[in-house]
C-alpha cells in the first residue's frame, strides 16, 4: 500500500522535471527529481517486500487453517453422510480447491490491496491537478469497474460448472484405475474411452465458453482506458491553450491514466485465478455446509456420576445391551433397513447374528457403536441410550472389525496400535496370537514390518485377520465381528473363534456371519430376514422351531 | 539423462501437441505481433499529439489526425489481443484434452505388472491434477511470455528509433533486472519442490483418512487423524510460506530495477530535451516505453516459475504416458467364440521375478467341464485366473484355448470369451441398470429375467428408484454380498463360453446362494468354468477340483476321489463341519 503511494508520487515529480526543469533549464533540478526518484523506487521496494511477505503469510495461514478445519470437518462426517458425498469429490475440494482458494487468496492481498489503491490514488493524484480533467477518471473508474464485475458475475458460475466437470473426469479415472480387471475382462476399454472422450469434450467446450468471457476482459479494458487518454489528452489541449494547465501537468495525467492501465491489465489476468478461487471457495462451503448426521454428547458424565455408567450397573438387574423395538432407515423414501428389532443382551454374552444377504445383520451392529442413528426406538448399553454417551467413549469400548478389512500405510504395530496407541509390544502379540496371524508378521519381519497404503501387499485373509487383531488390541468390552472372516478358511476360522472365547476379560461378542459353522457355538443366534427378527435362541432351540435358520443351516452343508 | 536433458525432452514433447495446432499456434503468433506492434504505436501517437500542444497555438487539425490513427491503432490492438486470446485458449485446452485423452487411452494399453503395485492415487493425480497445473502453464506462457517478448523487442526497436543512445542506457540496465529474476528463481525452484513434496505426502494422508474414513470412525481415530495432519500441514506451512514469499519477491526486485531505469531515462532524456535533442512529446513516449518495456520482465519472470511448475508437472505426465504397454496383440483375430478346451501345460509364473510361485502347472481342461480350485489364502489360485485371462503372461510354457497359444490371439477375443465374477466387486458411480448392462445393447426384459434368476430382483425392486437407483462410487451403501449379487447379473447377462468365478459367492449367505445355485448350474451348462472357492459346498459338483498350496497343485480328482485320498483336501472338508 505505501508502495502504491510511493509509485504515485512518479508522475509528479515528471511533471516536475518537464515545467522546472527542462522549461526553466534547470539542470540540477533533474538531476534531483532522479534521484527522489529512484529514492522513492528503494522505499517501495522495502514496502513491498514486507507486503508480500504479509500477504504470503496471510493467504498459506488461511489456507493452512482452511484445510485444518476441512479436514476436521469432513472426520466429523456420519456414515449416512460419507455415503451421500463419495470419497473423491472429498478428496478433490480438500487438495485442488482448498489450493486454488489459497492463490486467490494471495492474489487478492497482493494486488487488490495494492492495484485499487493505485487506480483510486491515480484519480486523486488527478484531482490535485485539475478538477475538471480528473472527472474523466471517475467516469473510467466507473466504466471499468462495472466491466469487471459483470465479467465476473457472469463468469463464476461458469468456472464452478468446469469444476464440477473436473470432478467427473477424476471421478471416471478413478473408477477406470481401480476396476480395470473388470473392464478388461468384460472388454469395454473402448466404450469406456468413448465415454471419457465425451466427458473430457464436455469439459473442453466448459473451458472454452468460461474463456470467451474472461478473454474479452483484457481488451475491453485497453480500449476504455486509451479512450479516456486520448479524451483527456484533447481536452487537456484545450485547457493548455486556454493557460489553465501546464503540458507537463497533462503529461502527469496520462501517466497516472497509463498507470491505470497497467495496473487494471494485471487485475485482468488475475482475475481469471480470483474467480477460480471464488468457484472453489464455494465448493468447499458446500462441504462445510454438510452438517455431521451425529452429534456426539459433551460431558456425558455429569449426569450419573461415572463415565460410562456401565461397571456401575453391573448389579443392578438392568440388560447389558437392549435393542428396543428399534427401526432404522437409511433414505427417506426407501424401504426399512430394519423394523422393530428387540432384543436384550447379557454380558460377556456371545451373540451369533445370521441371515441372508440385505437382512440387516450389519445394519444392527452398526448401530451399537453409534454410527448410524436409529429412526425409531432405541438402543442401550447399560441402561443408557447410546445417544447419551460420549461418542468417542462409546466407541473407545466398542471394537468393530468391519467387513471390507482396512489397512493404512505404515509398519503394523503402527496399524495395530489404531486400537490402542499405548498398547505395549506383548498386548501387540497377545492380539496377534488371537487373532491367528503370528506368520503374517512373521512373514512381512514383525512388527515393524510395512504395509502398503490399502493395505496392498497382504493377501484378503491376511487383511481381514490383521484388522481382527486391530480390534484386540483395544480390549474392548464390546467385540464385533462383521462378517470380518469371510475370507478366512474353515481352519483358520476355527481356531479365531475358539481364541476368542478364551479372552480372559471377557468381552461381550456379536459374530455376523453367513455360515451356521461361525456362530452356533454362540450363547444365542439372533436370525433376521429382510430386517426383521426370524429367530432368537440357542443353536439347538432355533434347529427345532426356526424355519429360516434350519434352512440355513441345510444349505451349508447341502448334499453334505 | 541429465535433469537438463530430459527437461528438453519435456519441452519437446510439449511442442509436438503444439504442432498439432499449427495454424492456432501461428494464429496466435501473428495477432501477438499485431496487438503489440499497435498497442506501442499509440504511445508514440499520444506523444506526438502532446507535442501539438502549445499554449495559446495548439495545431488542431494536426492533432486531430494523429488522435484518429491512434484510435485506429488502439482498435486494432485491443481486436487482436481477444483473438489472441481466444486462439490461446482453445491451444491449450485442446493439448490438455488431447492429453488427457491419451493418458486414460493409456490406462487401458498398461500390463498389470504396473498398475497392480502402483498407488492410483498417484496415476490419477498425475491425469488430473498434473495435466490441470500444465493447462495453466501453457495458457500463461502463451499469453504472457509471447506478448512479453514480443514487446521487449518491438519497444525496443521504436526506442532505439527515436533514440539510440537512450535505448542504450535501458539495454545496459536491463540485465539487472534479469539477474536479480534469476537469482530469485533460482532458490524458488527449490522451495516449490519442497513444498511439492510435503503436498504429495499430505495428499497421501488425505486419500487414505478420507478413504477409508469409517474405519477410521470405527477407531475414533479421528483426531489422531487431524493431528498428523496437523503436522504435515504446519510443515507445508512454513514451506509454502517460504517459496510463496519468495516467489513472490521478484516482482517487487525487478519493478525497483524498472524505477531505476525509469530514473536514468527521465534524467537523459530531459537533459537531451535541454540540449535540443528531443521534444518533450517524444520523452513522453520514452518514458511510457520504460515503462511498457520493463513490464514484461516482471511478468516473464512470474511466468517463467509458474512454467517450472508446469514442466515439471509435464515431466510426470509423460512419464507416465511412456510406461511400457502391454506386449503387442496379435492381429489375425477372427473374433469367433472358441468353443472352450483349455490347456495349460508347462506354466512357470511369479510377479516377483526373484521368489517362484506357480511352478510346472499342467492343467487339461475339455469343453464344458467344471474346474474348481481350492486351496488356503496366497495359494496362487487368483494367480491362475490371471494368467487365463491373460492379465499377466506366463513366465515360460503355454496356455492354450482350442489349440491356439492365447498370445496369438487378440486379448479381445480371449477375455470376451469369459465371463466373469471376481471376489473385488467393482460397480460404479451411476443407475443399476448401467451397472448391469455395463453399455451392451440388452432389453429390460433380459435384464429382469436375469436379475430374477439370480435372486438380486428382490432387493433392487426394494431399493429406492428401483433399477435406476443412482449407486455411489464403489457400490455406495450395498452390502458386500448384494455388490456379489448385482455383479453375478451382469455375467449372466452376456454368457460367453467360458466362466471364471473367483470367489464369487464369498460374501453371499448360504441360502441365498443355494437358490440361485440352479441359476449358476444352469449358467455352467455346456461352458468351460474355472471356479475358486473356500467354501467347499460351492464347489463338490466341479468335474475336477485342484487342490493348491503354496503355488503347486498338490492333490486333484473328483470330490469322491480326493476325499478318498484323505490328504488335505479331506482335512479342509471335514473342517467346515468341525
Amino acid at each position: 500500500m505505501l508502495e502504491a503511494i510511493f509509485e504515485l508520487f512518479v508522475p509528479l515529480v515528471v511533471a516536475s522535471i518537464i515545467d522546472r526543469g527542462i522549461a526553466g533549464n534547470d539542470r540540477a533540478h533533474i538531476i534531483k527529481c532522479c534521484i527522489i526518484m529512484i529514492t522513492l523506487g528503494a522505499v517501495g521496494l522495502i514496502s513491498a517486500v514486507s507486503a508480500q511477505y504479509m500477504a504470503a503469510r496471510a493467504a498459506v495461514g488461511f489456507a493452512t487453517r482452511l484445510r485444518h478445519d476441512l479436514f476436521k470437518h469432513i472426520m466429523s462426517l456420519s456414515y449416512g453422510n460419507i455415503d451421500e458425498l463419495g470419497t473423491s469429490t472429498m478428496i478433490t475440494r480438500m487438495t485442488n480447491d482448498v489450493n486454488q482458494a489459497q492463490t486467490g487468496v494471495n492474489m487478492f492481498l497482493r494486488l487488490f490491496l495494492r492495484s485499487p489503491f493505485i487506480v483510486f490514488g491515480a484519480m486523486v493524484m488527478a484531482f490535485t491537478i485539475n478538477v475538471r480533467a480528473a472527472f474523466i477518471f471517475v467516469v473510467v473508474i466507473a466504466i471499468l469497474s462495472a466491466v469487471v464485475a459483470a465479467v465476473m458475475y457472469y463468469n463464476i458460475p461458469l468456472l464452478k460448472k468446469v469444476q464440477d466437470r473436473l470432478d467427473k473426469i477424476t471421478l471416471l479415472t478413478r473408477e477406470n484405475l481401480i476396476g480395470t480387471r473388470v473392464i478388461r475382462a468384460f472388454t469395454l476399454e473402448k466404450s469406456e474411452v468413448k465415454g471419457y472422450r465425451t466427458a473430457n469434450d464436455g469439459l473442453y467446450n466448459d473451458q472454452r465458453s468460461a474463456g470467451h468471457l474472461s478473454a474479452l476482459l483484457n481488451p475491453a479494458t485497453f480500449v476504455i482506458i486509451n479512450l479516456a487518454m486520448i479524451i483527456l489528452i484533447y481536452t487537456g489541449a484545450m485547457k493548455v491553450d486556454a493557460g489553465i494547465l501546464t503540458k507537463g501537468q497533462v503529461v502527469a495525467l496520462y501517466n497516472y491514466m497509463s498507470q491505470i492501465l497497467i495496473e487494471l491489465i494485471k487485475l485482468a489476468n488475475l482475475i481469471v485465478l480470483l474467480n477460480k478461487a471464488v468457484a472453489s471457495g464455494d465448493r468447499i462451503n458446500d462441504v462445510f455446509a454438510i452438517k455431521p448426521a451425529i452429534s456426539t454428547v459433551k460431558d456425558p458424565g455429569s449426569e450419573e456420576g461415572g463415565p460410562l455408567g456401565i461397571e456401575g450397573n453391573e448389579g443392578v438387574n438392568v440388560p447389558y445391551i437392549e435393542f428396543s423395538h428399534v427401526s432404522l432407515n437409511y433414505s427417506k423414501t426407501g424401504d426399512e433397513a430394519l423394523s422393530d428389532i428387540d432384543f436384550t443382551v447379557n454380558k460377556g454374552e456371545t451373540i451369533g447374528l445370521i441371515g441372508g444377504t440385505g437382512s440387516g445383520k450389519s445394519s444392527i451392529v452398526n448401530l451399537i457403536p453409534r454410527f448410524y442413528d436409529a429412526t425409531s426406538g432405541y438402543v442401550r448399553i447399560g441402561g443408557r441410550d447410546v445417544k447419551e454417551y460420549d461418542i468417542d467413549e462409546l466407541r473407545k469400548m466398542t471394537g468393530i472389525v468391519p467387513q471390507k478389512a482396512v489397512l493404512f500405510k505404515g509398519s503394523i504395530a503402527d496399524n495395530l496400535r489404531w486400537g490402542n496407541e499405548n498398547a505395549t509390544d506383548d498386548e501387540l502379540y497377545d492380539a496377534v496370537r488371537l487373532a491367528v496371524c503370528e506368520e503374517v508378521v512373521k512373514g512381512k519381519g514383525g512388527l515393524e514390518g510395512m504395509i502398503e497404503p490399502g493395505g496392498r501387499n497382504l493377501s484378503g485373509g491376511q487383511k481381514q485377520r490383521l484388522a481382527i487383531a486391530r480390534a484386540l488390541v483395544r480390549k474392548p468390552k464390546i467385540l464385533i465381528l462383521d462378517d470380518s472372516a469371510s475370507a478366512l478358511d474353515h481352519v483358520t476360522d476355527l481356531k479365531l473363534r475358539k481364541g476368542i472365547e478364551g479372552i480372559d476379560y471377557d468381552p461381550t461378542v456379536f459374530i455376523v456371519s453367513q455360515r451356521t459353522s461361525s456362530v452356533q457355538n454362540a450363547d444365542r443366534i439372533l436370525v433376521l430376514e429382510d430386517g426383521c427378527i426370524a429367530g432368537w435362541g440357542t443353536h439347538e432351540e432355533l434347529l427345532e422351531n426356526c424355519g429360516v435358520y434350519r434352512e440355513i443351516y441345510d444349505s451349508a452343508f447341502h448334499e453334505g | 539423462m541429465t535433469e537438463k536433458n530430459s527437461r528438453r525432452f519435456t519441452v519437446n514433447r510439449i511442442m509436438q501437441y503444439v504442432g498439432r495446432y499449427r495454424i492456432s499456434a501461428v494464429l496466435s503468433l501473428i495477432f501477438a505481433l499485431l496487438n503489440v506492434a499497435a498497442g506501442l504505436y499509440v504511445p508514440i501517437l499520444i506523444g506526438r499529439a502532446i507535442d501539438c500542444i502549445i499554449q495559446g497555438g495548439t495545431d488542431y487539425k494536426k492533432m486531430s489526425l494523429i488522435i484518429l490513427k491512434a484510435v485506429i491503432s488502439m482498435i486494432v490492438s485491443s481486436l487482436s489481443l481477444w483473438l489472441m486470446n481466444e486462439v490461446n485458449n482453445r491451444l491449450t485446452f485442446s493439448i490438455v484434452r488431447d492429453m488427457r485423452n491419451e493418458a486414460f487411452l493409456k490406462i487401458h494399453a498398461l500390463p498389470f505388472d504396473y498398475l497392480d503395485p502402483h498407488p492410483s492415487g498417484d496415476i490419477l493425480s498425475r491425469i488430473t491434477a498434473d495435466v490441470d497445473q500444465l493447462a495453466d502453464g501453457l495458457l500463461m506462457g502463451f499469453t504472457q511470455l509471447f506478448t512479453g517478448v514480443v514487446t521487449i523487442l518491438i519497444t525496443l526497436c521504436f526506442m532505439f528509433a527515436m533514440n539510440p543512445f537512450i535505448t542504450l542506457i535501458v539495454v545496459f540496465v536491463t540485465p539487472l533486472s534479469l539477474f536479480v529474476a534469476r537469482f530469485i528463481s533460482g532458490h524458488t525452484y527449490d522451495m516449490f519442490s519442497v513444498q511439492s513434496g510435503i503436498r504429495g505426502e499430505q495428499t497421501g494422508l488425505i486419500d487414505e483418512m478420507i478413504g477409508n474414513l469409517k474405519t477410521v470412525k470405527a477407531f475414533s481415530y479421528e483426531d489422531k487423524a487431524v493431528s498428523r495432519f496437523d503436522e504435515i500441514n504446519t510443515r507445508l506451512e512454513g514451506a509454502s510460506r517460504k517459496a510463496l514469499f519468495y516467489s513472490s519477491l521478484t516482482n517487487p526486485g525487478t519493478r525497483f530495477v524498472n524505477s531505476i531505469v525509469y530514473a536514468m531515462v527521465a534524467l537523459f532524456g530531459a537533459m537531451s530535451v535541454l540540449s535540443g535533442g528531443m521534444s518533450v512529446g517524444i520523452l513522453t513516449s520514452f518514458l511510457s516505453y520504460a515503462n511498457q518495456y520493463t513490464k514484461p520482465f516482471n511478468e516473464i519472470s512470474g511466468v517463467l516459475t509458474e512454467l517450472q511448475n508446469a514442466l515439471a508437472c509435464a515431466g510426470r505426465v509423460f512419464e507416465f504416458m511412456d510406461e511400457k504397454e502391454e506386449t503387442g496383440d496379435a492381429v489375425n483375430g477372427d473374433g469367433k467364440y472358441p468353443k472352450g478346451n483349455v490347456k495349460c501345460s508347462e506354466v512357470d509364473f511369479s510377479y516377483d521375478k526373484k521368489a517362484s510361485l506357480i511352478e510346472n502347472l499342467n492343467i487339461d481342461v475339455k469343453k464344458g467341464e467344471h474346474v474348481a480350485i481350492v486351496g488356503p489364502t496366497g495359494c496362487g489360485k487368483t494367480t491362475i485366473i490371471n494368467l487365463l485371462m491373460r492379465f499377466y503372461d506366463v513366465d515360460s510354457g503355454s496356455i492354450t484355448v482350442d489349440g491356439t497359444d492365447i498370445r496369438d490371439m487378440t486379448r479381445h477375443d480371449l477375455r470376451s470369451s469369459y465371463g466373469m465374477v471376481l471376489q473385488d466387486t467393482w460397480l460404479r458411480y451411476g443407475t443399476i441398470r448401467d451397472n448391469l448392462k455395463m453399455g451392451r445393447d440388452i432389453s429390460d426384459e433380459d435384464m429382469i429375467r436375469a436379475a430374477k434368476e439370480v435372486h438380486s430382483h428382490s432387493f433392487i425392486r426394494r431399493l429406492k428408484d428401483g433399477y435406476d437407483t443412482v449407486i455411489g462410487e464403489d457400490g455406495g451403501s450395498l452390502s458386500q454380498g448384494q455388490k456379489q449379487l448385482l455383479c453375478i447379473t451382469r455375467v449372466m447377462l452376456s454368457l460367453p463360453p467360458m466362466l471364471i468365478l473367483d470367489e464369487a459367492t464369498s460374501s453371499i449367505d448360504t441360502r441365498t446362494e443355494l437358490k440361485i445355485q440352479d441359476a449358476f448350474l444352469k449358467m455352467m451348462e455346456g461352458r468351460t468354468s474355472f471356479i475358486v472357492a473356500h467354501r467347499l459346498s460351492t464347489i463338490r459338483n466341479a468335474d475336477h477340483i485342484l487342490v493348491m498350496k503354496a503355488g503347486k497343485i498338490i492333490e486333484q480328482g473328483s470330490h469322491e476321489q480326493l476325499l478318498e485320498m484323505k490328504g488335505f483336501y479331506y482335512e479342509l472338508y471335514n473342517s467346515q463341519f468341525a
